[in-house]
């Protein structure tokens, strides 16, 4: 039997983050990288609290804003979770993380 | 019995760009008047100057300007090294030494790189921007080598005051006054026109993202778009989180406030007509 395990993410503390216009850049304190996060990454990434599970953000969030089946768009959601990962952008964990220390710089 | 130590004389000069006075001491005199010629303009002799550099010149065969510069944070100093020089500075107590042959190359580097640790900290920036005061206020021309800065500047009409071909100095009002939060300050630093921008300052009115095309045409760049090419063309020497944050906060600030966008122009002094 497959028991899926609760996915959790949270945001790196060697990133800052800004809004601008219509998109979210997101630049590496490491490399001086500088990424654009599409539609659904900018959810995840203003959703990743370290405390709400990946799939209760794909079906508050992801679902009701596209139209996508819920198997899919959680396994969409992970790949995608696990690519911000690989860059330093999201911390991905099976556990609920604590806050980061460092705070995000995030505004407008 | 006389003092076993020589009294060395040393002289100084203090190099004022953006507002911010920094003196350069060093005990050789040549050196001395090849800095006050290649800064001319910018020398103020009677500047309080915030920070304090001593020139430690060694033989010419210390040089290679084309190696990579390396600029890291350790314990409260920044040291700075390339090819041609080697040198450190620590803000805390405003005081620096350099160890370089005698050239302008080497110092003017060390001057961009501290010009722009200081800025980083004040919301201001140095750019890859050709920059001009018309009408009392500053435009900025940015782009890489090749995207027409100093062209853009030769082109520039008899009232345009040019502040430089290749590096422009912004800094960020503490107070903004009447809308106006970015100033434009000239520089020192040329590019292919090799002319000294003037030392004077406007607030900025426009950031024009240069591009080189078969008609003169101003069209708006997304405020994204305009932040991705903003930091593309910043001035960025150190590997530090904190300073790569900085830059990163500071271009989003910048083109929250100014307008920004994409001129395309052929080699025409009437693209000047569009953006006076």
């Amino acid at each position: 039997m497959k028991v899926n395990k609760k996915l959790y993410m949270a945001r790196s503390p060697r990133i800052a983050a800004r809004r601008l216009g219509e998109e979210m850049l997101v630049m590496s304190g490491q490399g001086s990288t500088l990424f654009t996060l599409n539609p659904t990454a900018t959810i995840l990434w203003q959703a990743a609290d370290g405390a709400t599970p990946l799939d209760e953000i794909v079906e508050r969030r992801i679902c009701s804003e596209f139209e996508v089946k819920p198997e899919e768009a959680l396994r969409d959601a992970e790949a995608l979770a696990a690519d911000l990962a690989k860059h330093g952008i999201l911390l991905i964990s099976d556990e609920p993380m604590p806050k980061p220390v460092a705070s995000v710089q995030e505004s407008r | 019995m006389p003092g076993l130590a020589a009294q060395v004389e040393r002289f100084s000069v203090v190099i004022a760009i953006g507002g911010i006075a920094i003196r350069v001491n060093t005990a050789d005199a040549d050196f001395l008047a090849m800095l006050e010629e290649r800064y001319a303009g910018f020398v103020s002799p009677e500047a309080d100057a915030q920070f304090d550099f001593d020139v430690d010149l060694a033989p010419r065969a210390f040089a290679n300007p084309d190696a990579d510069v390396s600029v890291i944070h350790r314990s409260g100093r920044w040291l700075m090294e390339r090819g041609d020089f080697r040198a450190e500075w620590e803000p805390a107590t405003g005081r620096g030494w350099i160890h370089q042959s005698a050239n302008p190359y080497s110092i003017d580097a060390v001057l961009r790189i501290v010009h722009t640790l200081v800025l980083a900290g004040r919301g201001g920036f140095l750019l890859h921007s050709a920059s001009a005061i018309r009408n009392g206020k500053a435009l900025l021309f940015a782009g890489a080598s090749g995207a027409g800065k100093t062209t853009i500047s030769r082109l520039a009409p008899a009232d345009a005051t040019l502040l430089t071909d290749e590096i422009s100095y912004v800094r960020k009002l503490d107070v903004p006054q009447q809308d106006e939060r970015y100033v434009a300050f000239g520089t020192p630093f040329t590019g292919e026109l090799a002319k000294l921008g003037e030392n004077t300052s406007a607030p900025v009115a426009a950031l024009y993202l240069l591009a080189k095309g078969a008609e003169n045409r101003v069209d708006p760049v997304t405020v994204s778009d305009a932040g991705r090419e903003l930091l593309a063309n910043m001035l960025f020497f150190a590997e530090d989180q904190e300073l790569v944050y900085s830059a990163f906060q500071a271009a989003c600030d910048f083109v929250h406030c100014v307008p920004v966008y994409r001129l395309t122009f052929v080699p025409d002094a009437r693209v000047w007509e569009m953006i006076g």
